[in-house]
């Protein structure tokens, strides 16, 4: 019952803070594909695959008050910061030691930049195609990106490492 | 002449109820409409179990399909000769038109949930496998199927031509907004899309809208918001997709346990090995589910025996409102009272969440994926729609979720009625 929210709010419990919307959203979509249960299904965006699900679910989860949604004014850009609160922590409760533990996968992505994880998702989800394929679809759909060769070599070491954490 | 530009001697048409005709006179459109996978979305209803609460709701995913491409083949019309808009884009954008629904299978949804599918997936690999639509495909260049792949996968360089298929303001919801009302009976869903075509603009890398056109964009945005709700979201239609949904968890949770079918359900075998082939899955539509359905009607098994009986003969289950924070504790309550009086909660006693964002923008700065519509001034700069419609900033960035909670009402009121656990589930149930 709710498995969907719950498995959310594990995430949120385990990464204790996430910074940026983009980087949640690259962060679970990075971890499905490391084989964590996530349900919310994504399609590609203008930044790469992007979960429409996952965003209403994250919403409901605020305006439940089981996750805190801050929203700071950067003054050029709004940051939103997601953390667990009391409620979300209790409501885990009934959910004990029903999902994988993930947790160094999530150290390895909590530390990288949203550009980063909007790099490695975008090639995660070109998997299927020979890894020069790959780089040049990058080129073409992350044009004004303009990621650089040596941030390419980055991404395929971290999706190397972080298939080592694969559940 | 090249099988790209070859026309049929005259130009053939389908009659349509929602755009009153549908004009072929491209070879390569009239030979894709004919192939087996094409041919095969007219076993696949456009609305799932909708036609439970909307006795209409019976058209096609070929319907839809067809629609699109009408739309998109105007659109098209409308921007020959027009700056940014490339003629060597046409036919590659028709053709996706056509196809950008070919991978749906049965109930969809259900489906995707239970085995794991993604019919996107099932697009890319109909349009680049060892089918009619790849072979059609081919005979105009070899890269044309990787090509309408990437635009219907969103994946495609000229995002102009993606912007056409999949956005905000897109040929598929123009046409199903449309037709899902004309077939459901409903009221809403319709706006002036001929209005819309007209002013619509392409730009470098999006299709625009006139500012004079705003007000027919504003009843396109509040027709799918009552559309979400009033149709799709509907819960009696919840509550025959919650019962499909479980009929495919019992046969595959039953083939799982060496269950002995009476009948061997060959069709399903891959989807519960979760190795399905692109040939199963062509294989697969409401026909042959409906097949099983009836064939599971005799099975030993009460599960999946009531569970069938109820989807075919309409018998659902009822509903309550519930809010997930406050109920959770009843959840787990309810969940062991049912168990304690004989019914299985994994099968009767099932939450369902339904969200949605009417429209969505961002603001310069903001991290949001969702391209917003634009509007194009007369001095030819852009400007997002919510920030010049107070009816689109009414309802902008507003998510609204329902949840119910499902159940079989018919059972437990077939329990003792001096049983404590009845009394206990009726107290939470309707307190």
């Amino acid at each position: 019952m709710l498995a969907n929210h719950a498995n959310l709010l594990q995430f949120f419990s385990s990464v204790e803070e996430v910074v940026g919307r983009k980087k949640l959203q690259k962060m679970i979509y990075i971890l499905k594909k490391n084989g964590i249960p996530f349900g919310e299904k994504y399609e590609f965006h203008l930044f790469g695959p992007y979960s429409e699900e996952l965003s209403l679910r994250v919403d409901e989860l605020s305006n439940l008050g089981l996750i805190k949604e801050t929203k700071e004014d950067k003054s050029s850009y709004f940051q939103y910061r997601y953390t667990i609160t009391e409620e979300g922590q209790q409501f885990l409760t009934h959910y004990d030691n029903q999902f994988p533990d993930y947790q160094e996968a999530i150290r390895l992505l909590k530390e990288k930049s949203s550009r980063f994880l909007e790099l490695v998702s975008t090639m995660l989800y070109f998997e299927e195609l020979p890894q020069e394929e790959v780089e040049d679809k990058v080129r073409t759909v992350k044009k004004k990106q303009n990621y650089t060769d040596e941030e390419m070599t980055q991404a395929w070491e971290f999706i190397s490492s972080l298939k080592k954490q694969q559940v | 002449m090249a099988y790209r530009d070859e026309k049929l001697d005259e130009e053939k048409v389908f009659k349509d109820p929602v755009h009153r005709y549908v004009h072929v006179r491209d070879r390569v459109i009239w030979d894709l409409i004919a192939t087996p996978e094409f041919q095969r979305l007219r076993r696949i209803k456009q609305l799932g179990t909708s036609y439970m609460t909307f006795h209409g709701a019976e058209h096609s995913r070929f319907n839809h399909s067809l629609g699109v491409y009408e739309i998109v083949r105007r659109i098209v019309n409308n921007f020959e000769n027009r700056k940014n808009w490339k003629k060597e884009q046409r036919l590659l954008l028709l053709c996706a038109a056509l196809l950008h629904d070919l991978g749906h299978g049965p109930y969809s949804h259900s489906f995707e949930k239970v085995f794991g599918l993604d019919h996107e997936e099932f697009t890319r690999k109909i349009i680049l496998g060892n089918t009619g639509v790849n072979h059609v495909l081919r005979k105009v260049s070899a890269s044309f199927p990787k090509k309408v792949a990437e635009v219907i996968n969103k994946t495609y360089g000229d995002k102009l031509i993606v912007s056409i298929i999949s956005s905000q303001i897109d040929a598929d919801r123009m046409d199903y907004l449309q037709r899902d009302a004309y077939f459901t009976g409903v009221s809403y869903g319709h706006f002036d899309m001929e209005r819309i075509l007209r002013v619509m603009r392409p730009r470098e890398d999006q299709v625009v809208i006139k500012e004079s056109g705003m007000h027919a964009v504003e009843d396109y945005i509040m027709s799918r918001y009552q559309m979400y709700w009033q149709v799709y979201f509907h819960p009696v239609t919840r509550s025959a997709e919650v019962i499909l949904t479980k009929i495919l968890h019992r046969a595959k949770a039953l083939y799982k346990s060496d269950y002995t079918f009476k009948l061997r359900p060959q069709h399903f075998i891959s989807l519960f090995d979760e190795n399905v082939t692109l040939e199963d899955y062509i294989r697969l539509d409401e026909n042959v589910t409906s097949f099983y359905f009836q064939a599971w009607l005799e099975e030993d098994d009460d599960i999946l025996r009531d569970l069938c009986e109820r989807f075919l003969n309409r018998r659902l289950f009822k509903y309550i409102e519930f809010n997930p924070l406050l109920h959770v504790k009843e959840m787990v309550e309810l969940s062991r009272l049912f168990s304690e009086v004989g019914i299985d909660p994994e099968y009767y006693l099932i939450d369902d969440s339904s969200s949605d964002l009417p429209y969505d923008f961002y603001r310069p700065g903001e991290e949001e994926e969702r391209l917003p519509i634009h509007l194009q001034l007369p001095n030819g700069k852009l400007k997002e729609l919510s920030r010049q419609s107070d009816i689109v900033e009414a309802i902008s960035g507003k998510k609204r979720t329902d949840h119910k909670l499902y159940f079989p009402q018919d059972i437990l009121e077939a329990l003792p009625d001096d049983s404590q656990q009845k009394q206990r589930i009726y107290d939470i149930l309707f307190q």
